[in-house]
């Protein structure tokens, strides 16, 4: 029983990391823009069949990742340019239509380019039980990136003249613009980040979940999820978020409600957090003037 | 409010749409149009919420697939007539509403949308859940049998459906019609202009949403029942998360706060598939997000927006002699979709 739920707890954290991931590349967008991009886990599925098309093409596997990787960034950029741009001021309900319009475009060029079936996804780590049997070698690995990329996120952020910019730019657009940020460039460099991170996420799930159009809707859900819980304003509070609902969902499924109501439980986090703690955990309570 | 002449206009046009089609149409072309009016109805409980008051929902195939449940849990396992299963549909949908509207009360915006976007998500799971088997018949879903015209009218499933269909919806756009223009719609629009204003003036802000949300949810409920009997089939399969976008998207190619703009956006989602298919054998949905995308940067109060704009500037002295009409219509004035209020609405005369 001990070790059933000890193995549960660890896979959750596995899975944790990557709603973390996911979670923090949605807080990211939120805290420059105030949208929330629904095209998110569209953007990361897309980003992982680029991998395997490289993957396929012959170059090693981390070759292929950081390819990946690269080019979401470049077309996160390109959507921010192009798309998002125009939309800073609209009302939600635009917003909204142009991130369900993403997303709609984004899923079936998934489907168009690299066909609707169902696709095994390598991945790099060693295939044997790890941990004295608590974890494989995938949910270990992939664990490991996704805290190397949130570790470099937060270096990043913290400690480089671009971070600052960037927190400047996302804190105070008016005031960073009179000292000299280029803001509508730190809001694209935000999309690219964000999407380079949901292709690493992508990346590290597809061999679990396995490749296809739709893989990354339910997770983006428990990124949602995860995202309230922590306070969609706090990138640290999201990323714990990400890894609570993981070790949730886990113990939730095994013990709880089963795995077929898994993503309903999902639907209940993030219920019960916008009505009994709106903010979060970790989130600012917004004030706004009469 | 409208003047008699239009409310002549109208009763003829729908009655021609009726006509005209059973008489003429074959029955995969009534199924097809049956398919419209049903989502025609789907969209207008959408609108009622987010175009007029200003509460954004992605997750209206919910209720879409809690109305369409209904209907077939009644019908095959209590044999209950397919006529008898709407009202009771409607109770139960708007029932739901309600409830899920009590914790939309303090979601604004953007969190609604995130909330109602899981509930697409997660609600073919619920569908499926083994405890509720008994009933919903699991994953392989329930038949339900077409109903046959009554009083032995020489009309097939398919003409007396479309018949009946349309009655429906004639009834619910009236009630609709004539909601939007009262108090409540007043009520409606005025918290999704300005909620603060709205309940300095005396409006409970808490009934008047919830009572949005229940009525909209009875709509889309009810266009459910109906479609699921034309349908002939329910299963958890057909209510992914991509019914309640494309309802979505109906609204905002039709145009959010427009009641005559439901049907081009239904007429939209029945017909652009086919035609998109045309356009690109593999990727259809591209095209509905395209057109999307288009339609928010180029029409932003959809096509029944745009119609109706051209209509006022076509008509202006006369229109701006009956400023209750342009009510509904006028999107300009903040909220969801305008810019800035522009004070162009009533009584200008130039």
């Amino acid at each position: 029983m001990l070790a059933g739920v000890i193995h549960q707890i660890m896979s959750g954290i596995a899975t944790g990391g990557i709603y973390a991931s996911v979670a923090l590349a949605l807080v990211m967008i939120y805290q420059a823009t105030h949208h929330v991009n629904f095209a998110q886990g569209e953007m990361a599925t897309f980003s992982t069949y680029i991998a395997l098309t490289f993957i396929n093409a012959g170059f090693p596997y981390w070759i292929a990742f950081l390819a990946a990787v690269v080019v979401s960034f470049a077309i996160g950029v390109a959507i921010e340019r192009v798309l998002m741009r125009p939309l800073a001021n609209a009302p939600i309900l635009a917003s909204v239509g142009v991130f369900v319009g993403l997303l709609l475009i984004v899923n079936s060029l998934s489907g168009w380019f690299f066909d609707y079936t169902i696709k095994q996804f390598p991945t790099p780590f060693p295939d044997r039980p790890m941990m004295g049997g608590y974890l494989s070698g995938h949910e270990l690995g992939s664990t490991a990136v996704t805290l190397v990329v949130l570790l470099s996120v937060y270096l990043f952020f913290r400690h480089t003249r671009l971070g600052l910019a960037m927190r400047a730019a996302a804190f105070n657009p008016t005031s960073s613009r009179l000292v000299g940020v280029r803001v509508g460039w730190m809001l694209a460099l935000g999309w690219g980040l964000a999407a380079g991170i949901g292709a690493v996420a992508g990346c590290m799930v597809a061999p679990i979940v396995f490749l296809d159009p739709n893989m990354m809707s339910g997770i983006l859900l428990y990124a949602f999820a995860g995202a309230l819980l922590g306070g969609i304003d706090n990138p640290l509070g999201a990323v714990l978020g990400g890894f609570a609902v993981g070790i949730i969902e886990n113990l939730g499924g095994a013990y709880v409600v089963g795995t077929e109501l898994k993503l309903t439980l999902a639907l209940a986090i993030i219920v019960t957090v916008l009505t009994i703690k709106p903010t979060g955990l970790m989130g600012r309570k917004v004030y706004s003037r009469v | 409010m409208t003047s008699m002449r239009t409310q002549w206009l109208i009763a003829v046009l729908v009655l021609l749409a009726t006509i005209v089609p059973v008489a003429q149409f074959t029955d995969y072309h009534l199924f097809q149009l049956t398919m419209v009016v049903v989502y025609a109805i789907a969209i207008l409980g959408l609108s009622l919420l987010t175009g007029f008051n200003g509460q954004i929902s992605l997750g209206h195939g919910a209720f879409y697939a809690i109305g369409a449940y209904s209907t077939a849990i009644l019908m095959t396992t209590w044999n209950v007539p397919y006529w008898l299963t709407l009202p009771i549909s409607a109770v139960v949908c708007a029932g739901v509403g309600f409830v899920l509207g009590l914790p939309a009360l303090r979601l604004g915006g953007l969190y609604l949308a995130l909330t109602t976007f899981a509930l697409a998500v997660a609600i073919p799971q619920i569908l499926k859940y083994k405890a509720f088997e008994e009933w919903t018949g699991g994953v392989q879903g329930l038949v339900i049998d077409k109903p046959e015209a009554p009083f032995g009218l020489p009309l097939s499933p398919d003409q007396w459906l479309y018949l009946f269909t349309v009655g429906v919806a004639a009834v619910l756009y009236v009630i609709a019609w004539n909601i939007v223009r009262g108090r409540m719609g007043r009520a409606m629009m005025a918290i999704r202009d300005h909620a603060m204003a709205a309940e300095a003036m005396g409006i409970n802000l808490p009934i008047v949403k919830t009572r949005a949300f229940a009525l909209s949810a009875m709509y889309t409920g009810l266009a459910g029942s109906l479609g699921a009997i034309a349908v002939q089939f329910v299963a958890p399969d057909s209510f992914q998360v991509f019914v309640s976008i494309f309802l979505f998207v109906g609204l905002v190619v039709g145009g959010a706060s427009s009641i005559g703009g439901t049907l081009i956006g239904a007429a939209f989602i029945e017909f652009v598939p086919n035609l998109a298919d045309k356009v690109s054998k593999a990727a259809p949905s591209a095209v509905y997000g395209v057109i999307l995308i288009a339609v928010m940067f180029l029409m932003p109060a959809g096509a029944g927006g745009f119609l109706y704009a051209m209509w006022r500037k076509m008509f202006q002295t006369r229109i701006a002699q009956e400023p209750v009409a342009a009510v509904g219509h006028d999107l300009d004035s903040g909220g969801v979709a305008g810019k800035s209020p522009k004070p162009e609405t009533v009584g200008r005369n130039d």
